[in-house]
């Protein structure tokens, strides 16, 4: 057994007794990635120098230290900002910003709580995709079949998790990209209410939809680490100064009378009946707790992927416009003027999914196209924010699968943007409400690859999102299945 | 028909500051258009009525005092550039 088999609760409680060190847990996470990295492929930088010093200095202080995270391995995704340590996005434009001279809010918080950072986790390049495939430097597999992809774009953090190389990870979700790799890999991924943790140095893609997020293996690790980066913080004018509940009291295992909408949209075409199936079954293990649900409609769902890939593109054209080759990253060899510096600086630094947002965005964004394109979303984007809104009125809480089908095949849509970005359809919603959901396993596909169930909840109802899916997850086994990577048990 | 043409590509492509070959402007071009044709579907709603969502929170313009603090150490900041002279980041000529 895994010494990351045990809870977060169960870990602080073995530290503080000095069962284990802190020595053991860091030491631990690197045998695990120098044993199964290879084949999965999560991490882009590791941190183990630094980490190894910073254990020893924690384990002086174990048994009289109560920080919330206290020696625990962390793996964070690289576009959230880490002072000195390499953060490159999975771009061959970053590929040299090995000295970054500040802390993401988030990464501070960490710092504060005491957990120690493993490493720097794989993704598609600038948060774009949802295969992992769009890394610039390697795909990212999925640590229950290798030939199947983690998801996107935090690939690496969940499938980090899944793998047992680390206790958890951070990821950061625009359309989906926490929760979908957290439901491809079986584990627990969350979307926070936009706002409600600072975007302070995470590298923006769609600042608009952009939230970083936990990804644990239990629901109660999760809300401990939303308790520990959550809130205001005045380095993000758009971060909400909306008081943080403990979250972790929210977890009473009682649903007894809660309301579930399900919308027929999520359960509609393009859903698997495996898929299907889990959360039907999901539903009526709700049902034996103690709640009900109901069928409702999400009437404006299929308009989400189009609304999505508009606004998200434009946000994203005018976002990495910062990438110049004039203050840091990597710049063309020999250009003659400025004005061919930055356009070949950035050709040849920018893959090609990346370019083709970046091209979408700026159409969209030009003279003559603006209003009918992306007006016309941001229009579409309010009647989404409405369905929401409306449903919410009368429910507790949405659910409905996370994903269409379980994980793919690696190279199976990478070909073909629109299939890749219909993928997305049941969590891009989420991120146009500003909403939060949160995606648990809930099921096996006959291939053995995890299902995840996502439930969504108010603006800042984290706690009732938490609660739900702790009950489901006291109430099942799911999450507590392993894959076995190279032959290992995790 | 198309709703983009390959001049356009090369058009929005000189606007994004992205030097794309001849090839890539062929593949750009089918596949903003496929991805352009998609979003069509938006016009079949109705949305003359609909106010614009720039941003789900209702925040109004956030204001914070202005006053001077230490941020960054100038010499570290040239220091993650590709080019600097005299303190001051160095690019080739502005002029063509």
């Amino acid at each position: 057994m895994s010494l990351f088999d045990y809870t977060l609760k169960e870990l602080q409680e073995k530290l503080h007794k000095k069962e284990i060190s802190v020595t053991d847990l860091v030491e631990e996470s690197y045998q695990r990635i120098e044993a199964v990295d290879g084949e999965v492929k999560a991490f882009l930088t590791l941190n183990k120098e630094a980490a190894l010093k910073q254990a020893e200095e924690l384990d002086a202080a174990r048994g009289a230290e109560s920080a919330a995270l206290f020696g625990l391995p962390i793996g964070v995704k690289d576009n959230i900002v880490t002072k000195g340590l390499r953060t490159t996005c999975a771009s061959q434009f970053l590929d040299n910003f090995r000295d970054p001279l500040y802390d993401a809010t988030v990464v501070e918080k960490l710092a504060q709580a005491k957990s120690v950072t493993i490493g720097k986790l794989n993704m598609d390049e600038f948060a774009m995709g949802s295969s992992n495939e769009n890394s610039s430097y390697y795909a990212t597999r999925n640590p229950w079949n290798t030939d199947y992809v983690p998801g996107g774009s935090s690939g690496g953090s969940a499938a980090s998790v899944a793998a047992g190389e680390v206790f958890f990870s951070l990821g950061s979700d625009t359309g989906g990209s926490i929760r979908q790799p957290a439901a491809f890999c079986g584990v627990v991924g969350l979307k926070p209410t936009y706002g409600r943790v600072s975007r302070f140095g995470l590298v923006a893609f769609a600042s608009s939809l952009d939230q970083i997020g936990p990804i644990t293996r239990t629901v109660e690790d999760n809300a401990f680490l939303l308790e520990t980066i959550a809130g205001y913080d005045k380095m993000d004018s758009t971060s909400a100064d909306v008081d943080v509940p403990k979250y972790t009291e929210a977890l009473t295992g009682d649903v007894k009378g809660l309301r579930i909408a399900v919308p027929k949209e999520y359960l509609g075409e393009g859903v698997t009946p495996e898929v299907k199936e889990a959360v039907m079954n999901a539903l009526k293990k709700y049902e034996e707790l103690g709640a009900t649900w109901e069928e409702v409609s999400l009437p404006h769902s299929k308009y989400a992927v189009a609304t999505y890939y508009l606004l998200a593109s434009s946000e994203a054209s005018a976002n990495l416009a910062r990438f110049d080759g004039v203050r840091y990253g990597v710049r063309t060899q020999n250009a003659e003027t400025m004005l061919d510096m930055f356009k070949r600086s950035r050709s040849e630094g920018f893959g090609e999914e990346v370019k083709r947002r970046i091209m979408l965005g700026t159409f969209a964004l030009s003279s003559g196209y603006y209003d009918a394109y992306y007006k016309k979303a941001q229009q579409v984007r309010t009647l989404i924010k409405r369905d929401f809104e409306s449903v919410l009125e009368n429910y507790d809480v949405v659910i409905g699968p996370t994903t269409p089908t379980p994980a793919f095949k690696v190279g199976e849509k990478v070909d073909d943007p629109l299939t890749m970005y219909a993928n997305d359809i049941l969590t891009i919603p989420v991120n146009l409400a500003g909403v939060p959901g949160i995606s648990v396993p809930c099921g096996f596909s006959s291939d053995g690859l995890p299902i995840g169930l996502q439930i969504i909840g108010k603006h800042f109802d984290e706690s009732t999102v938490y609660r739900t899916a702790h009950a489901f997850e006291q109430a099942t086994d799911f999450h507590k299945q392993r894959p076995s990577i190279g032959g290992a048990q995790a | 028909m198309s709703r983009i043409s390959k001049e356009q590509v090369k058009h929005v492509a000189n606007l994004a500051r992205l030097a794309i070959s001849e090839d890539e402007a062929d593949l750009f071009t089918k596949q903003l258009d496929d991805i352009i044709t998609y979003a069509e579907q938006l016009n079949e709603l109705d949305t003359s009525d609909v106010e614009p969502t720039t941003h789900v929170l209702d925040l109004k313009n956030v204001m914070r005092k202005d006053e001077p603090k230490k941020w960054l150490e100038k010499e570290d900041v040239l220091n993650n550039a590709p080019e600097h002279q005299d303190g001051q980041f160095k690019v080739p000529s502005i002029l063509e």
